[in-house]
């Protein structure tokens, strides 16, 4: 297999492993106050996993920083051979994914694709020239809300792959553990989730939604 | 099984996914390469399904509710405190409280309370001759006037002075010593049968 093409933004990279396994170390053996520190580069992670399964902001707060707290309290149970990150990830996903199954809260469907079964074709349905986006773009509260309303119209099981695929950076074992669900579903998924989101974003273009960016007069981002 | 060579759009579009993603074969990846040189339509796919992987992978797409740092700090300092969360330093403050109030107590109540004897044979004598020849036998820490029936293992009885039986942590016979017992928990009447038994068997 050939290398990615393309380099996932990985903030628990980017945070420098050393300095976490530090703090996990001393976390462990009862510096307590530190625990925080050691949450904080992935509490967007953290909501953002539990907001793509609850689809409401004030659950997905409350289970969030509940799967923190089950984090803190099972500290010591944590294993170097993991990745921090993906070990906190996964305890979000299970207590998001318990509270749905009780009901705690009205979850808000997407729009599901009836007429295509999981395993059949996504069909791309635009073929505009494209253009890049730049990173930039994304400084711009609107087009964060366009990028987040896009995703929210997915259906369930697509969005919740795609979030914990492109979004957390879970592997796709990882994602299918987490979901239990297997790897070739996460696959499948995960391509009509990805080519879904493409076709959304590309009408939003045509609707202006990207309007202020600075795209080259006649070419599309999508 | 895919033929390569013969790729069309939709076998394209069925693993550009993966091809993002870099999970193909190096044969299959030359062959979608080619494809998309060649191929205006799976190229625009191909550029728009990186464009969301970019897009949604950056970490600025999503912000946390304001607040949510400062509510999770709080639950967690409130989750620490009364669990088993502590660091030994924090219980080394109530194990120390503790300790200095028994201590405390405790030195207080040696000049308050006196536990009186349980029994006149833990009594220490008074106005003993030190140099008085006394008898004492393994098995009993009490020094007796030789002769006395109430020695203890008569096999093991060994005589030597009053000052080095005391020293050694012995004390008077209530029977046989008794006039050096000046306690006042000296027992009833009837004690005065037992003296008078005593000192007529040692010939006094």
């Amino acid at each position: 297999m050939s290398e990615p093409d393309i380099v996932l933004n990985n903030p628990a990279q980017a945070t420098g492993g050393t300095r976490e396994q530090e703090l996990i170390l001393s976390v462990q053996r009862g510096q307590h106050e530190l625990f925080y520190e050691l949450v904080k580069p992935y509490e967007r992670r953290v909501y953002a996993a539990a907001l793509a399964i609850l689809r409401n902001e004030h659950d997905a707060e409350d289970a969030a920083q509940e799967a923190m707290l089950k984090a803190f309290a099972n500290i010591r149970q944590f294993r170097a051979e993991a990745r921090f990150s993906t070990w906190l990830i996964q305890i979000t996903v299970n207590e998001a994914l318990m509270r749905r199954r009780r009901g705690r809260t009205v979850v808000m469907e997407g729009i599901d694709d009836h007429r295509e079964g999981e395993e059949g074709d996504y069909v791309p349905r635009d073929f505009a020239d494209w253009r890049e986006i730049p990173s930039e773009a994304l400084e711009r509260k609107e087009v964060r809300q366009r990028l987040a309303q896009a995703l929210g119209t997915l259906d369930r099981k697509y969005r919740e792959v795609f979030v914990l695929r492109d979004m957390e950076h879970l592997n796709i074992q990882e994602t299918a553990e987490a979901l239990g669900i297997t790897a070739a579903s996460v696959k499948t998924r995960l391509l009509r989730a990805r080519l879904m989101l493409r076709d959304l974003l590309a009408a939003g273009w045509e609707q202006g939604w990207f309007s202020r960016l600075p795209f080259e007069k006649g070419t599309k981002p999508w | 099984m895919v033929n390569h060579e013969m790729l069309n759009c939709e076998a394209v579009w069925r693993e550009i996914s993966n091809y993002v993603d870099g999970d193909v074969d190096a044969p299959l990846r030359s062959a979608m390469d080619e494809h998309f040189r060649t191929c205006k339509k799976c190229a625009s796919v191909l550029a728009g399904t990186r464009n969301v992987v970019q897009l949604y992978g950056d970490e600025r797409i999503l912000e946390v509710p304001s607040g949510f740092g400062r509510r999770l700090e709080k639950r967690l300092a409130k989750q620490a405190a009364p669990s088993g969360g502590w660091s030994w330093t924090a219980w080394l403050v109530p194990v120390m409280a503790i300790v200095l109030v028994a201590v405390g107590l405790g030195f207080r109540n040696s000049f308050i309370y006196r536990t009186p004897p349980k029994s006149i044979l833990a009594a220490p004598g008074r106005d003993i001759p030190p140099e008085m020849l006394v008898v004492v036998s393994d098995g009993s820490k009490v020094f007796h006037v030789a002769g006395c029936p109430f020695i203890h293992d008569k096999a093991t009885e060994r005589t030597i002075t009053a000052k080095e039986a005391i020293r050694d942590g012995y004390v008077p016979c209530s029977r046989c010593l008794r006039q050096y017992l000046k306690t006042g928990l000296i027992g009833p009447a009837d004690d005065d049968d037992a003296e008078a038994e005593v000192l007529s068997s040692v010939g006094r």
